[in-house]
């Protein structure tokens, strides 16, 4: 070992902070200055604690920096290792990270159930989990609980599915429950595409178990013996902790035949996707693990009666089955001592955008968007105004600071407007347009739309034209009806939930920034992005 | 030495020891195609045709699946394929400009390979990692994250003198 240590604490949240590319460039710096022989850089796990940066402790020092950017690392390097002056201004307490509370010092405390272990065990070490309470739920509902009751006690918490639909949970599972079939299965949905959102790809890799516990505990609920989870092609990390905890689980007897020794089987794969989003809609989902294209399907038959190869079918979202374990140890009571009425237990948010803090918080339902910004946040970047959310995703709403205040959960869309969806909370400054939003989003939509049914596939091509004539100034103000009736249409004419959701960003983008929308027919830009030219631009704006 | 057609033998041999393994599993074909590309780099027409034969569905079926997925490419990219991320949360942060900054300096069009066959650009809709926006993946891992149109050059040298 050399005199001089520097350990880069490598987590699943550190490295969304850029923790391997400090240490890249730890490691460049210090051959660069010569003191190849005297310091090494090493990874370590967490330090246990989340942070809007990555932690570093130099030792024998014994000395934690948070750094934030190249050039903290840089000051770092230059200052301490190369002149022996500890950087103040960088520096966090040791007694803090040691208690695990740097969060504190700025960010209010978190109520983490889901992000319960995440960050704090090794994820791909399964004693871990096994030593935080791990499958004595699963334990708890195969002794104890007979299949109804865990259905009762999933009923009576309240939990809501946390894909954005937020159907009741308990409700799935008892329709599932109830018809009759010699094969029956349990999905995981684990296809996150939602520009936004990166959630249920922090859950899988810092606790893949939670997820397969609470997948084991609904399929003795329904009565099925096989499941798959289906993740994202591009998440390679939550594809290998995955594999891994399936491996381990079936090593330990937690997965696979007469689990614990009772008579209850369960057995899990995993499916890739392939880069589609329409095959995170749960229909398509299914198409694509049948081996085909990922079209969804007419509804009904819905999944509980006919899913995966026609079979009775509970899908369910990552951060769902990660809140089921807990459900069933702790009991329904406990959860609905969190969050809302409607709308029970917390709900894990990515803050992302122009937001000082960008990363995932977990807080109770019915937290505002404001708290979501400005204490978790730390408000927006630069100390710019703030013009727009978007709240709950890409299909999510669009809203100006008049609704702040709003409390999220699943009733907030019909009661004030303003959606929960997936949980992003993308806030967006003065410097953007609304306009040229619009059309980012419509992009992003009329790419994805498998093209099945016409009002989505036409609808959002036309959308999208529309909006990029507004952002040229060749729109009329008939083009700003006609993209309220076109909206309209959508909605109630499109086969699944992509195209009958596109009118929420469209429409609230439409009502909450008319007077923007407005502006751009008499060829004014009030925040001076849109260029009104004539000539096509050099290339179209997005795929 | 290794002639191309060993080499091109070998890497069917590759794919036949995973079909093998997978077969009898129901709806297995995406599966196989991911493997596919990996081994290949991209799916020519030839290893559908392959792939349509040894899994005993319809070569229609496979191009259809093939066309219908952003991840299968069935021409030839860079060897350093670079994502570029135009999610919303990457656009608000920049992303579009970084894009475009790949296309002058390295005077490609979108999706079509450079010259030299070291790099294509692709333009994608979020990669999961947006708390690091705007962000670029370079082949299947390395990411990098708050970037300035002004670091893509050097991003790019580094990959050039790997
Ligand atoms: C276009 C579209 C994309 C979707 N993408 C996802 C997704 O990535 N992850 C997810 O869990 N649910 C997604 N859903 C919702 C699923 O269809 C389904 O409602 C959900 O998986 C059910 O799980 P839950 O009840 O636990 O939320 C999507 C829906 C639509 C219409
Ligand atoms: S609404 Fe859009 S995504 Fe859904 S089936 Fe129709 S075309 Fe496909
Ligand atoms: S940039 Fe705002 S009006 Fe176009
Ligand atoms: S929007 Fe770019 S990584 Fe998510």
């Amino acid at each position: 070992m050399k005199p001089v240590v520097v350990l880069v604490s490598v987590d699943s949240n550190s490295v969304l902070k850029g923790a391997r590319e400090y240490k890249n460039l730890l490691i460049d710096l210090v051959e660069e200055y010569n003191l190849s022989s005297v310091v090494d850089v090493l990874e370590t796990g967490s330090f246990g604690v989340y942070l809007d940066g990555v932690l570093l402790e130099v030792l024998p020092d014994g000395i934690y920096y948070l750094v934030k950017s190249s050039s903290d690392v840089r000051e770092i390097v230059e200052e301490h290792l190369l002149k022996g002056r500890r950087v103040f201004k960088l520096e966090v307490p040791p007694e803090k990270v040691r208690a695990g509370v740097v969060e504190k010092i700025e960010v209010p405390q978190e109520t983490r159930v889901v992000l319960r272990n995440a960050g704090v065990i090794d994820p791909t070490n399964i004693k871990e989990y096994i030593a935080r309470d791990g499958y004595a739920a699963l334990a708890k509902a195969l002794t104890e609980m007979k299949p109804v009751d865990v259905i009762e006690e999933m009923k009576k918490s309240g939990l809501r599915g946390r894909g954005g639909a937020g159907f009741p949970t308990g409700l799935k599972w008892e329709f599932t429950f109830k018809v009759d079939a010699d094969q029956k299965y349990v999905l995981c949905n684990a296809d996150e595409g939602e520009p936004g959102t990166f959630k249920d790809r922090l859950i899988m890799e810092g606790d893949p178990h939670s997820v397969l516990e609470g997948m084991a505990i609904a399929a003795y609920a329904v009565g099925a013996n096989k499941g798959y989870i289906y993740i994202r092609g591009e998440y390679y990390e939550s594809v290998r902790n995955i594999r891994k905890a399936i491996e381990d689980a079936y090593e330990y007897g937690l997965l696979g035949d007469n689990i614990m020794g009772t008579d209850f089987s369960f057995h899990v794969s995993v499916r890739l996707g392939a880069g589609a989003y329409i095959c995170g809609e749960e229909t398509a989902l299914m198409e694509s693990i049948e081996g085909k294209a990922g079209r969804p399907r007419l509804k009904p038959p819905y999944p509980p009666v006919s899913g995966l190869f026609g079979k009775p079918t509970v899908i369910n979202n990552v951060e769902t089955f990660a809140n089921v374990a807990p459900i069933i140890l702790n009991g329904a009571d406990w959860f609905r001592s969190m969050g809302t009425e409607s709308s029970p237990g917390t709900k894990v948010f990515t803050l992302v955008g122009n937001v000082v803090n960008r990363g995932l918080v977990e807080v109770p339902m019915g937290t505002t968007v404001r708290e979501l910004i400005y204490v978790f946040g730390g408000g927006v970047e630069g100390g710019r105004k703030l013009k727009m959310v978007q709240t709950g995703g890409t299909a999510g709403t669009f809203i100006g600071t008049d609704k702040l205040d709003t409390p999220l959960d699943y009733d907030s869309f019909t009661k004030y407007g303003v959606s929960i969806g997936s949980g992003v909370i993308l806030v967006i400054d003065e410097r953007h347009c609304a306009v040229d939003i619009a059309k980012n989003v419509l992009g992003f939509f009329a790419h994805e739309s498998c093209g099945k049914c016409s009002p989505c596939r036409e609808g959002t091509r036309v959308a999208l034209q529309t909006f990029d004539r507004l952002s040229k100034g060749l729109a009329k103000k008939e083009d700003i009806e006609y993209l309220w009736t076109l909206a309209d249409v959508m909605q109630q004419a499109s086969l699944c939930g992509l195209g009958q959701s596109v009118p929420v960003p469209m429409k609230s983008l439409l009502q909450n920034f008319a007077d923007e929308m407005e502006a751009h027919l008499k060829k004014e830009c009030p925040t001076g992005v849109c260029k009104f030219v004539k000539e096509k631009p050099r290339r179209p704006v997005l795929r | 030495m290794k002639t191309s057609a060993d080499l091109d033998s070998s890497l069917y041999q590759r794919l036949d020891d995973y079909i093998e393994s997978v077969k009898e599993k129901p709806g297995i074909l995406i599966n196989v195609l991911h493997k596919a590309q990996e081994i290949f780099g991209y799916l020519p027409d030839e290893v559908l045709e392959y792939v349509a034969e040894k899994l005993d569905v319809p070569v229609s079926k496979v191009f259809g699946v093939v066309t219908f997925y952003n991840f299968f490419s069935r021409k030839p990219k860079g060897k350093y394929q670079i994502k570029i991320c135009l999610g919303t949360a990457c656009y608000v942060k920049g992303g579009d400009k970084v894009f475009e900054r790949f296309l002058e300096e390295l005077e490609v069009e979108p999706e079509e390979p450079t010259k030299d066959g070291l790099f294509s650009v692709h333009p994608v809709r979020c990669l999961g990692a947006c708390s690091m926006a705007p962000v670029v993946l370079v082949g299947e891992k390395d990411f990098y994250g708050r970037l300035t149109p002004n670091d893509v050059p050097s991003l790019i040298k580094k990959y050039r003198e790997g």
